[in-house]
């Protein structure tokens, strides 16, 4: 692989060779950025941000969705041009007219969401559009080699030849990164890596960032995770309203102090206090519960106005054993609703027994992003609203602007496409809908996955008011402090199976990761 | 629903916005189209040509209408053209049976039969692509072929015609009358476009439609049941083809193994031109009508000047779907 030519070379070389070129003194910033602004027709989303990124420094840019953190990353990315002001590498001034003149300056990004093409193989997809060729024909084993090399890199093991659908997210996100820094590099911006990663893969991937620090390479690093943040940044810059709030050691800050400086004010509680008691009686009862390859044998009750977590890693099955309870896939057992055995074979049979299931993939199977607010919160309803053989346009406003204003959605009209809110109001939007059902059990996954700590702490405010209304709630996450934060109780599933039980003070990330890994031995006994 | 409502003052969304001009780009092209017919031959625009034209549009027109719902929800169907033949010559050949011994009754039952016909061929295209999980490309690709066959064996190669004078002259004032002067074709085509208009804008059932089509994950995941709408989209489309038999066949009288061909070709053209998604999600019907209009009136222009050969049809037909989808992806990008 070493010997392969032109732009099959691995990055991490020529990219040593880059920063050995660099002259060594730590004063002078890879890349700097001053009075960074940026305009979209009459809303400013960037104002006078200034910012320098070191070699060798992971700077992670926190910030509320709509902080402007993804318009900085594309500016310095080459995707955006500033409005005003000026950008250097080396103290030399640049201006990108894309993406790959900013890659040619050494300034790579790690998308959120994962780009790769689903069916073709690993190292096909790592190459794809820098195929190492022999003549005319593809020289797959070169490529194979520079994948699998590249992959052992980043400390993991994949076989090349594998086709991309049949791995894990995490893995994908591995063959992205990978993907990534085989372009020579320098600065390498990281959008919100983990999102979708559980702890035990997010603990991989911090690894992973260590190690292209350790090389020299300055690190751009985007998340909402502030745990995270402290534990892999050098440096933090807390973005709010487009605005730089501040830009410091991360060893000065606390996670708490990064939440506060995000959010302006104190989010000292983050977790809503829950006043009732779950009831005795059980709303839903499930045993034997069979999902082909995905959950075997699952048992568990749900009490009225119960918070139950679901907690495990990414593929434990939990997603998957909710969609058979609910009738979104084949699955076998018996569940008992209220005492009285149901069975659905369809979602709307659930849905219409009271069983609300809150998709985790909001924007693929939550809300119609190319509609607007009323048609997306009235779907699933929408019996409710017609008259004769009509639909009721007039009720149906009416309801949504009682859904904004009980779920607190923020949108300057209503006339806008639910695709073009943010996150968490997509999120509450999700919620109102289905609440228009009025269901006494409410299944919500990943309910705050890629929302800012704002708009979370108002969601978990919502799911413990829903509770209190006697709702009977299951909460799958992959955030541990939230499932802590919000259930009364916590089901582990590992590998299909429901492996145990948390409550009351057994509930901490110890106990659950030990569960979830099924390792037992250390601190976690 | 792109029509905002007055209430909101002028930040209206981009979006919205542009929702409305692909919504009257069909309507602008057709004002274009009348013009230009003008100074291609003052005669084009004469009430008499005008309605002649719009008369012979409605089979394509009415069909149309059906796909709009087909397409609207995601699905395609390739079969609307054979089915039209071999709803045709089976309605045809019951005539010809004179099964029942009085000619207004033998002409009724003939009508039903040809709806529970359509209904029926665009039910098994619907359970084909729905229950036996087919492309409907490949679905409809193979019960086009089944239609045409079948056409053609009924008609032993030949052509299939109604022989009763009775029920011909009983049955000609369907294409040929007038209803308070309009030709019925034309009544035909706005009575079918407004109940198309009513069920996809007004109802639960249209509201679902475009949502499966929009995203149907997100629409199963709302409890819709996904499979039944899709499998009613085909069935709408049955009954337009079967309505557009019922104005066809007092016409020529007669059907043949090229009886509707391309006619798929010319009805997902008009829905497109319309200004209806490929993808789904989005449906208009009065767009549709105005497409089957500018198909025709194309062609009207094409028979009535000199500077196209009439035998270019086919090609400029085949241009102007690609044109129209050149145009709604450069409306949607802004």
């Amino acid at each position: 692989m070493t010997d392969a030519p032109g732009k099959g070379v691995p990055a991490n070389h020529l990219s040593r060779d880059m920063n050995g070129s660099v002259p060594g003194s730590p004063a002078q910033p890879l890349l700097s950025a001053k009075g960074l602004s940026k305009t979209f027709g009459i809303v400013e989303v960037l104002r006078d941000i200034d910012l320098a990124v070191h070699a060798g420094e992971v700077h992670a840019i926190i910030g509320e969705n709509g902080a402007g953190k993804s318009t900085l990353m594309k500016i310095l990315a080459g995707n955006h041009q500033p409005t005003r002001g000026e950008m250097s590498i080396d103290g030399q001034p640049v201006s990108f007219s894309g993406p790959v003149d900013a890659e040619h300056h050494g300034i790579v990004l790690v998308h959120q969401e994962i780009l790769l093409a689903p069916d073709l193989t690993v190292a096909q997809n790592i190459f794809l559009g820098r195929e190492i060729r022999r003549g005319l024909t593809l020289d797959d084993k070169a490529m194979n080699e520079g994948a699998a090399k590249a992959i052992r890199d980043l400390g993991a093991d994949i076989d090349p030849n594998t086709i991309v659908s049949r791995l894990s997210i995490a893995q994908r996100q591995l063959v992205q990164i990978a993907r990534v820094l085989l372009v020579p590099h320098r600065i390498v911006i990281f959008d919100e890596p983990t999102a979708s990663l559980t702890p035990h893969e997010t603990d991989a991937l911090i690894k992973v960032i260590r190690d292209i620090r350790a090389r020299g390479v300055g690190v751009l690093y985007i998340s909402h995770r502030l745990p995270e943040v402290k534990e892999i940044a050098d440096r933090v810059t807390v973005l709010r309203d487009g605005r730089l709030v501040t830009s410091q050691a991360a060893s000065e800050l606390q996670p708490a102090d990064m939440a506060r400086l995000m959010v302006g004010r104190d989010v000292a509680k983050l977790y809503p206090d829950r006043h009732a008691e779950a009831a005795r009686e059980t709303a839903l009862e499930v045993e034997g519960m069979n999902v082909p390859g995905y959950a075997s044998d699952a048992a568990f009750t749900l009490r009225k106005g119960e918070i139950l977590g679901f907690a495990g890693l990414v593929g434990a099955g939990r997603t998957e054993l909710m969609e058979g309870v609910v009738g979104l896939r084949p699955g076998r057992g018996t569940i008992r609703l209220n005492g009285q055995p149901v069975r659905f074979a369809e979602v709307h049979a659930s849905l219409k027994a009271g069983i609300a299931y809150l998709s985790e993939d909001r924007k693929g199977k939550g809300l119609l992003l190319s509609k607007d607010l009323r048609v997306n919160l009235t779907l699933a309803s929408l019996g409710k609203f017609i008259r004769g053989f009509q639909i009721d346009a007039k009720r149906e406003r009416e309801a949504l602007d009682e859904a904004i204003r009980e779920f607190d959605i923020r949108t300057g009209t209503k006339e806008i496409l639910a695709g073009q809110l943010s996150g968490g109001n997509q999120q509450k939007l999700l919620i109102a809908k289905m609440m228009l059902l009025d269901p006494q059990v409410v299944i919500i996954d990943e309910p705050t996955r890629g929302i800012d700590i704002g708009n979370k702490e108002q969601i978990y405010k919502f799911i413990a008011g829903l509770a209190e209304e006697g709702r009977s709630i299951i909460v799958v996450s992959s955030e541990m402090p939230e499932l802590i934060g919000i259930c009364d109780r916590i089901l582990v599933m590992r590998s299909g199976r429901i492996v145990g039980e948390v409550t009351g003070e057994d509930m901490n990330e110890n106990t659950i990761v030990a569960l979830a890994t099924g390792v037992t031995t250390g601190a976690a006994a | 629903m792109s029509a905002v409502t007055g209430q909101t003052p002028a930040k209206t969304p981009k979006t919205s916005r542009d929702w409305d001009l692909a919504a009257v780009a069909p309507f602008i092209a057709l004002a274009l189209l009348l013009v230009l017919g003008y100074f291609a031959n003052p005669n084009f625009v004469s009430v008499a040509n005008l309605l002649n034209v719009i008369t012979r549009s409605a089979f394509v027109a009415i069909i149309a209408l059906g796909a709009t719902y087909v397409i609207s929800s995601g699905g395609l169907d390739l079969s609307v053209g054979s089915m039209v033949a071999f709803v045709a010559s089976l309605m045809i050949l019951f005539l010809n049976s004179g099964a029942i011994a009085d000619p207004v009754l033998l002409l009724a039952c003939a009508m039903l039969l040809a709806l529970v016909l359509g209904a029926a061929c665009g039910l098994a295209n619907g359970l084909i692509t729905t229950v036996g999980k087919i492309e409907p490309f490949i679905a409809t690709l193979g019960t086009m072929g089944i239609f045409r066959g079948l056409t053609t064996w009924l008609s032993q190669g030949g052509a299939i015609t109604l022989k009763d004078r009775e029920l011909q002259a009983l049955y000609r004032p369907v294409y040929f009358g007038n209803l308070l002067g309009v030709p019925i074709p034309i009544v035909a085509i706005f009575v079918t476009a407004a109940i198309a208009a009513f069920v996809l804008y007004r109802t639960r059932y249209g509201r679902h439609l475009l949502a499966t089509g929009s995203n149907e994950d997100v629409a199963r995941y709302s409890g819709i049941k996904v499979n039944r709408v899709r499998t009613i989209a085909y069935v709408v489309q049955g009954l337009c083809v079967a309505v557009a038999v019922l104005i066809y066949v007092p016409r020529l009288g007669s059907t043949s193994a090229t009886t509707g061909i391309l006619w798929e070709l010319q009805a997902i053209t008009a829905v497109v031109v319309g200004g209806t998604a490929l993808r789904g999600g989005v449906g208009r019907i009065w767009g549709t009508v105005c497409g089957a209009f500018i198909l025709e009136i194309v062609g009207n222009i094409m028979l009535l000047s000199n500077f196209v050969s009439e035998y270019l049809i086919g090609a400029i037909q085949g241009a102007i779907i690609i044109i129209a989808m050149l145009v709604q992806r450069s409306l949607m990008r802004r």
